[in-house]
């Protein structure tokens, strides 16, 4: 099964069938396009306004990636001091449950008060992808196989080999796994945060297209948008899987069913 | 043996200047478990000797002692005075075998045997000539480029027994290293063990929970009894018996098992 194209055949099918279905459901009730526009209208929106869409999906992405950056270099080091100290891990760990618990969406206008809309909406998409980075990381930082742990002992080993040469590489399929559902949240960060900062979104994000498409009753551009939003999270998905898969093919479990 | 006034004394000791001596040695843990207590025992020079005993007994904790991964709560651990025992104790000069092959997975075969040399700052080309004589004495030259993971539990045994003889250790600890394979594969490692014993003239130490095994490979058998766990009788064998695949079957070789087995029978119903 895993190797037969029915493999990929099957979901393809699903998806151009229920395309399929949304056309004729607009054909056949003959649906104005401001209630239900059907995908050929939409993929002409996409195509006609694509300065605009894909200025804004760049907007979007850049705000993610950035934001995904500062995550992975915050949760990283984070995660690094936790496993220095145990006391720093007990004294910090529930502020970053608080952060994490806390609805963005909630949080959001006061950060718009305080903050530049850029800014805001940046510290939107960082908190939630922060989480996932800073918590994998850690417990992959102790889960260091304790035979090992004394075998580098025995060998004299200093704290920094220690870290650099079994922490580590330890770490490395847990923060793997945290980057992977940290980029899925950049992006639903960002998106909260131009939401929320609505007309005032100058930087004009898709998620700020969105929102002006629904003002406008331009339906089919507020479906265009989505599914550029849509397409930007399958590219940071597919870009954070293939990392995943590079790194760890020759020795990670997880990666190991794309080859057999 | 003076120091350990086992219950049953089987045959003299062969005679080998002390490697290494434990007095009265106690170990208790934080949750108030008493692995050891009053163990006497000696390590001499060259031999191959064998912990058996049952689960529990703390004979893998009298090797962390001797590794010194961990700290007596109380009695001492001396070295012996010449230079051989001197330098037993000096960094690199112990080689540890767990019982799981305990290899970094993101690392080759090349790479698991080159991370205590690495450690100490010997770099891959310096090492190269040590690690390929080690994967050489464990017969695995032609897998220095495979992952942990493309190897058999044999193989990675293997490899984990070439990283403890890349540093050319004086003295070896085996913690059952052999406990989770498979019987046909342990006879292969137990004859290739012993051969890279006799090669190096290494100290061995090998702590196991088969009389068989512990027949087979050593010059001196040390029966653990457990709660609290200290040495109960010693057995001495033969060091110029030959052991090969005729051993094994022989009726001298049955003979030291029926013997050992009555040694740990009589260990484990001591009050």
């Amino acid at each position: 099964m895993s190797t037969s194209p029915l493999r990929w055949l099957l979901p393809l099918g699903v998806l151009a069938a229920l395309v399929l279905g949304w056309e004729a459901v607009v054909k056949l009730n003959n649906l104005p396009p401001y209630v239900l526009p059907a995908p050929g209208a939409v993929l002409e929106t996409l195509i006609e306004d694509r300065a605009v869409l894909f200025a804004s999906m760049l907007v979007t992405l850049r705000t993610t990636l950035i934001a995904l950056a500062l995550a992975v270099a915050g949760g990283v080091a984070l995660a690094l001091l936790f496993a220095s100290a145990r006391i720093v891990e007990f004294s910090l760990f529930p502020i970053a449950v608080i952060l994490q618990v806390t609805p963005v969406i909630a949080v959001a206008p006061l950060m718009l008060i305080y903050l530049s809309t850029d800014a805001a909406v940046l510290l939107c998409a960082w908190i939630v992808a922060f989480f996932p980075v800073l918590s994998n990381t850690t417990l992959g930082l102790n889960s260091v196989d304790p035979n090992l742990r004394d075998l580098f002992r025995l060998s004299g080993a200093t704290r920094w080999q220690t870290l650099a040469q079994l922490k580590l590489p330890t770490a490395l399929p847990y923060f793997l796994g945290g980057l992977r559902i940290a980029g899925g949240l950049a992006l639903i960060g960002a998106v909260v945060g131009e939401i929320a900062a609505g007309s005032a979104g100058q930087g004009s994000g898709l998620a700020f297209r969105i929102v002006e498409s629904a003002y406008r009753l331009n339906i089919p551009r507020l479906f265009a948008a989505l599914l550029l939003i849509s397409l930007t999270g399958i590219l940071i998905y597919a870009a954070l899987s293939l990392l995943s898969w590079l790194v760890l093919r020759r020795w990670h479990e997880s990666e190991l069913g794309s080859r057999t | 043996m003076s120091a350990a006034a086992p219950d049953i004394a089987t045959r003299p000791a062969a005679d080998g200047a002390p490697l290494l001596r434990l007095s009265g040695v106690g170990k208790r843990f934080a949750n108030a478990v008493t692995a050891l207590e009053g163990l006497d025992m000696e390590v001499r020079q060259g031999e191959f000797v064998s912990l058996l005993g049952p689960s529990g007994c703390g004979k893998s904790t009298a090797l962390r002692l001797i590794a010194g991964l961990t700290e007596p709560s109380e009695g001492r651990l001396d070295w012996g005075a010449d230079e051989t025992a001197r330098r037993a104790r000096e960094r690199h000069a112990i080689g540890f075998v767990f019982q799981e092959p305990t290899l970094m997975p993101w690392a080759s075969v090349f790479g698991n045997v080159h991370l205590p040399l690495k450690l100490d700052g010997v770099g891959r080309r310096e090492a190269e000539p040590a690690i390929l004589e080690a994967l050489e004495l464990v017969g695995l030259s032609a897998f220095r480029d495979a992952y942990p993971r493309e190897l058999s539990g044999g193989m990675k045994m293997r490899v984990s027994i070439a990283r403890a003889l890349v540093t050319k250790p004086r003295l070896l600890l085996m913690d059952e290293p052999f406990a989770a394979l498979d019987e046909i594969t342990r006879f292969k490692l137990n004859n290739d063990l012993l051969e890279v014993w006799r090669r190096l003239r290494c100290t061995i130490v090998f702590v196991t929970h088969s009389v068989f095994e512990s027949v087979y490979l050593s010059s001196r058998i040390l029966v653990f009894r457990a709660r609290p766990g200290r040495v109960s009788a010693e057995l001495v064998i033969d060091p110029d018996q030959p052991r090969d695949e005729s051993f094994r079957t022989s009726p001298e070789y049955a003979g030291l098992c029926r013997e050992t087995s009555l040694a740990l029978a009589r260990a484990m119903d001591a009050p």
